[in-house]
């Protein structure tokens, strides 16, 4: 199967986008400006969801974008790391947050080992539905041991409460500080992960694994990596959802729906890209937000909130559609083109 | 373009090993070769050469690739192997690096002695290798793509690569310095920036070169490094796997159309065809042999052709 990931755009195209100069931009944009200017409702119901989506997209594109290998099982790897690290608070007292999230983390990463033995011996769509086993096996634990959920009645859990060295971080705002310093962290170890020799690695068994294998890359040790490393961004991403976002959740919340969500975000971002992931969770999270006010705004409230659901599905369908035909490598690869176009003209014109 | 590693060979191998009969079925062939093969064997010397090639056989259900091939390869020797297309040779290199899995006979690289050459374990074992349809990261920069041909090499671990340990800082530096010192030898330093996929065909030629180098293999086997180039080009190329060999004092396996260069370049050379062995000696030796005329120039359309 030749998968689309084999005609991937190279990172170092994007150099220029995602300088220090705009990496700096948006730190300060992310950790000054917002949380003195934006109210609960961006901060609690957009950007807190958005940052664990797009972690969550980050991590599964570590895997599908950089290494090839094709998963639906992030929403079970998301849903690992959420009880995993509610056990861990709830059974270990006086356990600090971040070990929380680490054991989340490492918890799914764990599960990924496990899911990702059949990459060594399939690809494609054939490892894509293997990885439905572990999406089904997981919701299956999830509802019928008990214990997972503290007994509670069909697996719905609530999130600790977030403090740290006696702050707290309930409110609104520090549960958007908690997402984002967890994905700035994370975003910069994936970022040093894809440099790396390692990353490199992934690189060359998603193109070449036979020219990999001969050049000493080990192959299955890579792959198992790559659905370790990966399962781990997308375990602590479904921490984030647990803790930072939804702060009580059930099994139901991270079903197939939840995996396929993630795939677009990685594949409407752009794979093999780390901002990829960003943009397409802005995507996916901010759009329908946009649509359905425009949605009622435009016909009003004489429409029941089903029809425009369903409008709202179509018209975000379309969307994906055309931003895919118009650039298949994502909407980074749509950004970058723009930015050639705006930035590059000018200087060539006078030359 | 069907032939040797194809496009999709990244799922290819595995697909032929699966279709390969299994190895207790070629058993009591293996034997009777084994026997039959036994008076003619004079080739390889056991012992010096670098690699060695004895009675190896390799088929496709029904078609033989090669059959009861013998080859042996000094160190520092340049090795032609010629022969129409389809002859078997691509098939015999790629026997020889473990992606096709033969039913009978031997390879000895170095002191290890295998019946089927382990894939994973050719860079330990000193050998690199292009492939005739290119077979480049093609997502990855120049750069990045000979860094890969020191893969094999990598001693730190992914945690002390993510930790930036010592160690791990130390071998990245001494691996950029080597791959920037053969990008310079092979005129690649220009674009090592640039995505492998994006670049010509000739200067991808020259990155795989670049790649299987950068690692100082003691066996190269290069399979049609040359194809579809100009004149230019070739001489170019050549000039590379020269000072290859003369840097490194790497044994090199060449498959090459081209007699000309064949002539210039080779110690000695194989002419496979029709999967047999049919000539093997000094150029000169191998231009006057009978057998090579025949087959080149007698009924064989394809000779001649660039495969
Ligand atoms: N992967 C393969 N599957 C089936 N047959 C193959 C395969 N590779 C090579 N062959 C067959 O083996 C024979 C030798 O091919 P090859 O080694 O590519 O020749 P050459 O490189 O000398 O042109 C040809 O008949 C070819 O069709
Ligand atoms: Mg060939």
């Amino acid at each position: 199967m030749n998968t689309p990931m084999t005609a991937l755009p190279h990172p170092a195209r994007f150099r220029r986008l995602s300088g220090p100069a705009g990496i700096g931009l948006l730190l300060a944009l992310a950790y000054g400006l917002v949380p003195l200017v934006a109210g609960d409702y961006l901060l609690e119901a957009i950007l807190t969801p958005f940052l664990a989506l797009a972690l969550a997209g980050l991590g599964l594109n570590l895997l599908v974008g950089y290494a090839g290998l094709l998963s639906l099982g992030s929403a079970a790897f998301m849903a690992v790391g959420a009880y995993a690290a509610f056990n861990l608070s709830l059974r270990v007292p006086g356990l600090p947050l971040p070990a929380a999230f680490l054991g989340g983390g490492l918890a799914a990463a764990a599960a990924g080992l496990v899911a990702g033995l059949p990459a060594l011996r399939l690809r494609g769509f054939y490892l894509a539905v293997s990885t439905l086993a572990a999406q089904f096996f997981v919701a299956w634990a999830l509802n019928r041991i008990g214990w997972l959920s503290n007994d509670s009645p069909s697996g719905v859990i609530g999130a600790p409460r977030l403090v740290l060295a006696g702050w707290s971080f309930e409110d609104a705002r520090g549960r958007y500080a908690v997402s984002l310093v967890v994905v700035s962290l994370l975003t910069f170890a994936a970022w040093r992960l894809v440099r790396s020799p390692t990353g490199r690695d992934l690189v060359a068994i998603r193109d070449q694994e036979t020219a990999a294998r001969i050049v000493g890359v080990r192959v299955a040790r890579t792959k198992l990596l790559a659905f370790a490393l990966s399962s781990f961004v997308v375990g602590v991403a479904g921490v984030l959802w647990a803790f930072a976002y939804l702060r009580t959740v059930e099994p139901a919340g991270f079903n197939l729906d939840r995996s396929f969500q993630i795939l677009f975000i990685v594949i409407i971002g752009g794979l093999g890209t780390l901002r990829g992931a960003f943009l397409g969770a802005g995507f996916i999270v901010v759009l329908p937000l946009v649509l359905s006010r425009l949605g009622a705004a435009l016909l009003g409230d004489g429409f029941d909130s089903g029809t425009l659901e369903m409008v709202q599905r179509i018209v975000l369908g379309a969307l994906i559609v055309a931003v895919l035909i118009r650039e298949p490598a994502g909407l980074s690869a749509l950004l970058d083109r723009l930015f050639t176009r705006l930035f590059d003209r000018p200087r060539r014109v006078p030359a | 373009m069907v032939s040797s590693a194809p496009p999709h060979s990244s799922w290819l191998p595995s697909a032929l090993r699966r279709v390969a009969p299994l190895p207790g079925r070629a058993a009591p062939r293996r034997r009777a070769r084994a026997l039959a093969a036994a008076p003619a064997r004079s080739a390889p010397p056991a012992g010096s050469a670098i690699l060695a090639v004895e009675g190896l056989t390799l088929t496709f259900g029904g078609t033989t690739a090669f059959e009861a091939i013998d080859l042996a390869v000094e160190p520092g020797e340049i090795h032609a192997v010629i022969g129409p297309n389809g002859a078997g040779k691509s098939s015999l290199i790629n026997a020889i690096s473990g992606l096709y899995v033969p039913q009978s006979g031997r390879v000895r690289i170095g002191e290890a002695t295998f019946s089927t050459v382990p894939a994973g374990r050719l860079a330990a074992l000193g050998v690199a290798r292009t492939f005739q349809n290119l077979a480049l990261f093609k997502g990855l920069s120049v750069l990045d793509n000979v860094l890969s041909g020191l893969a094999g090499a990598q001693r730190a671990g992914f945690a002390a690569q993510a930790l930036g340990l010592p160690h791990a800082r130390r071998e990245a530096q001494a691996h950029r310095a080597r791959a920037a010192e053969v990008m310079a030898d092979l005129d690649l330093a220009a674009m090592a920036g640039r995505p492998a996929g994006t670049l010509p065909f000739g200067v991808q030629e020259r990155v795989e070169l670049a790649r299987a180098l950068v690692a100082r293999p003691r066996l190269l086997l290069l399979d049609e490094p040359m194809a579809g180039m100009t004149a230019t080009e070739k001489a170019q190329m050549s000039r590379f796997i020269r000072e290859a060999r003369e840097r490194l004092g790497s044994a090199i396996v060449l498959i090459e159309h081209d007699i000309g260069v064949v002539m210039r370049l080779s110690d000695r050379v194989t002419v496979l065809d029709h999967g047999r062995r049919i000539a093997h000696g000094t150029p000169a030796q191998v231009q006057a042999d009978p057998a090579v005329i025949a087959a080149y120039l007698g009924g064989d359309e394809h000779a001649g052709e660039a495969a």
